[in-house]
């Protein structure tokens, strides 16, 4: 799509995956006595508390996390867990009260307020909850709005915004307004005024609470879809832990402003940090949201690298359980390999039901 | 007896009174702040505040009665039409016929130049201060008191300093009528800035535009129609100072009502009221039209197509 973003990719590879976001002990305190209500949190006061007593309100609260290129990042918390300003003072929609961000080694609580804006026309994008299309534009001219922003011609960005909607399958709406499309198409308008501008960072505030089950499905794959194409740095909020371990490379769950756990999909799901993430994981679909790889019992069994046993069949240990199903309830022998074909361990049916039960023994690790 | 006992009763009563020592002469205080400080002070300024709304009112004025009746007809009908369709445009058709009939052609345009003289003028000042009330709530603040006592002070009372300052005539009168005019138009721009959706201004500082983009692309467009309320009744409002503006000046139909009040002659005071009253519809209609075209013609277009672009149904149904 850009050629600058394939340049990015390809040194990333050189080297090892550089930190595109880096955050350290930010927080966010909306109210009148920030520097108490802040001290007061140290002393182990609960956020409900300290509402209670000055009334201001520690929205995220020293919170720290780095994120890598090309990397799906999901915040996941209930309403007031403080997910929605957390993302928001990533481009600084809210003001950080404290703590560091740094996106590409750029220190973005120092930035200027033009500076601000050429990040947010250039890296940073963001696509919200209840779509946030301006009703008395086009579906073309709501997609083209960052582009008029950076200051290009008419033709030039309505051919872009025709090209980012074509990749989105809503070429022939682009003169249509968006009360006359589903929520679904309108989020897709939302994602296409994000993704015209080429971002190399997209925010997502609950992009897809708003949508019916089946269409939210569709838009998570096409979402996926997307990222494997432009390899977009995601920063996702949710607050539905199934869509958060589907979509995510790293969960963070957020309790009271502070992350409970930060981990990879099948960390959050085997070993939940305390029990209020264990409350979350006992409700999610296991088959979905573990990689087969979680369910091999002898790492290597087979011998690691070796080649595969006669008559077994092979699956990519990143595919998700449900993928195993048919075959380990089949006769032969199921082997786990890795994405360049090296054998990573066997798997029997026993192993996958005992996993997808919840049988902590089962878990790696 | 009893009379006496109340005599002697009430006179103790008015013994607190403090008029029954000396009238605090709050009057001649007034006059002499205003006649020997503020009016010769002030009166430069005024006067200069003056010049551009002469300017305006007398080339609306003479271009108004230079044009012929017919045009005039034609253009209204046409803009009616335009604006708010057939029925308006028969109503403005059949207004303005009556309005030549009864013999008010020359006065209907000399109040129609005041009018629009004076809702450009709010327009100029009002939608400006309306913004920057939805732009702070200390501004707001500062202005909602200001707004109130606008529109509560008896239009009568204010005519005092405005003549003082202003002298009498057709222009002083248009400034009485933008004072009394005004304050819907900023209550209605500050409510209509206001009521756009947070998250769209959200969006617009996310997509990187300062906030002189967000008001032009996001919250006036959005705006637009509570703004067209405001014209609407400041409008509505202005063609109701026609008669008071009579008192300092004003010519056209104000005058009518006010001269056949003085001769007590009911049927030419009346016929100025009707032509007040016609005006009224036909303004009032082709505004309150422009505020919800908008709307109308995008519900319109987006039923039509979907019932008819065969694109569309097929997207529907995928």
């Amino acid at each position: 799509m850009d050629g600058t973003r394939g340049d990015g990719h390809a040194s990333a590879e050189v080297t090892s995956v550089p930190r595109r976001i880096e955050v350290r002990g930010l927080s966010k305190v909306f109210g009148a006595d920030v520097a108490q209500a802040l001290s007061l949190r140290r002393q182990g006061l609960s956020k409900s508390e300290i509402i209670e007593r000055i009334g201001a309100v520690v929205a995220v609260d020293e919170v720290s996390f780095s994120v890598d290129a090309g990397e799906i990042f999901v915040v996941m918390g209930l309403s007031g867990s403080g997910k929605s300003t957390l993302v928001r003072c990533l481009n600084r929609l809210q003001e950080p009260t404290a703590g560091r961000i740094e996106i590409d080694g750029e220190d973005i609580v120092a930035a200027t307020e033009e500076r601000l804006r050429a990040l947010r026309l250039e890296k940073i994008t963001m696509v919200f909850q209840h779509f946030a299309l301006l009703p008395h534009r086009t579906v073309a001219e709501n997609v083209e709005y960052g582009l008029k922003m950076r200051g290009l011609a008419k033709a030039e960005r309505r051919a872009k915004a025709l090209k980012t909607l074509e990749s989105v399958g809503l070429a022939s709406w682009a003169d249509r307004h968006p009360a006359d499309l589903s929520g679904g198409m309108q989020q897709r308008v939302g994602l296409a005024r994000a993704l015209a501008l080429d971002p190399e960072i997209l925010l997502m505030d609950e992009p897809f609470s708003a949508l019916d089950p089946l269409i939210r499905r569709d838009m998570q794959a096409e979402l996926l879809e997307l990222q494997r194409r432009y390899r977009t740095t995601i920063i996702f909020i949710t607050h539905d832990l199934n869509e958060a371990l589907t979509l995510g490379h790293q969960v963070a769950v957020m309790k009271d402003g502070r992350f409970a756990q930060v981990g990879r999909p099948a960390d959050i799901v085997l070993n939940p940090a305390d029990d209020y993430v264990a409350a979350f994981t006992r409700d999610i679909d296991r088959g979905r949201a573990l990689p087969v790889r979680a369910a091999i019992r002898q790492p290597g069994s087979a011998g690691a690298g070796a080649v595969l046993p006669e008559g077994a069949v092979s699956i990519e240990g990143g595919q998700p359980l449900h993928e195993v199903f048919a075959l380990a309830s089949g006769p032969a022998p199921v082997v786990v390999v890795d994405a360049e074909g090296r054998v990573e361990g066997t798997i029997s049916a026993a192993d996958v039901t005992a996993l997808l039960a919840g049988n902590p023994q089962q878990g790696r690790s | 007896m009893a009379t006496e006992v109340f005599d002697q009763l009430r006179a103790a009563a008015d013994a607190v009174r403090p008029s029954s020592y000396r009238i605090l002469p709050l009057d001649d205080w007034i006059e002499a702040v205003v006649k020997d400080w503020f009016v010769p002070t002030l009166r430069p300024i005024f006067r200069a505040l003056q010049w551009p709304i002469a300017q305006v009112l007398d080339g609306l004025q003479s271009v108004l009665l230079a044009i012929p009746f017919a045009v005039v007809v034609i253009i209204a009908v046409l803009a009616a039409w335009r604006a708010a369709g057939r029925g308006i445009a028969i109503i403005t058709f059949v207004s303005l016929f009556l309005l030549d009939w009864i013999g008010l052609w020359r006065e209907t345009m000399i109040t129609l130049a005041m009018i629009v003289t004076a809702v450009a003028f709010c327009i100029v000042v009002g939608i400006p201060l309306g913004i920057a009330a939805a732009r702070s709530n200390r501004t707001a603040a500062v202005f909602r008191p200001i707004l109130d006592v606008m529109q509560t002070i008896p239009s009568f009372v204010y005519l005092v300093p405005i003549v003082m300052l202003f002298g009498v005539g057709m222009v002083p009168a248009v400034i009485a009528t933008i004072v009394f005019a005004l304050p819907p138009l900023v209550r209605l721009t500050n409510l209509g800035i206001r009521q756009v959706q947070g998250e769209l201004v959200e969006a617009g500082r996310a997509f990187g535009s300062t906030p002189r983009q967000i008001l032009w692309e996001i919250q006036l467009p959005l705006a637009l129609r509570t703004i067209m309320t405001g014209v609407n009744q400041t409008l509505m409002l202005a063609l109701s100072m026609t008669v008071i503006g009579a008192l300092i000046g004003a010519g056209g139909l104000g005058l009518v009502v006010y001269t056949g009040l003085g001769r007590l002659d009911v049927g030419y005071a009346s016929i100025g009221g009707l032509g007040i009253v016609l005006l009224a519809i036909i303004l009032d209609r082709i505004t309150q039209a422009m505020g919800d075209g908008d709307n109308a013609r995008r519900r319109k277009a987006g039923r039509t197509a979907g019932e008819r672009t065969p694109d569309a149904v097929a997207g529907e149904a995928a």
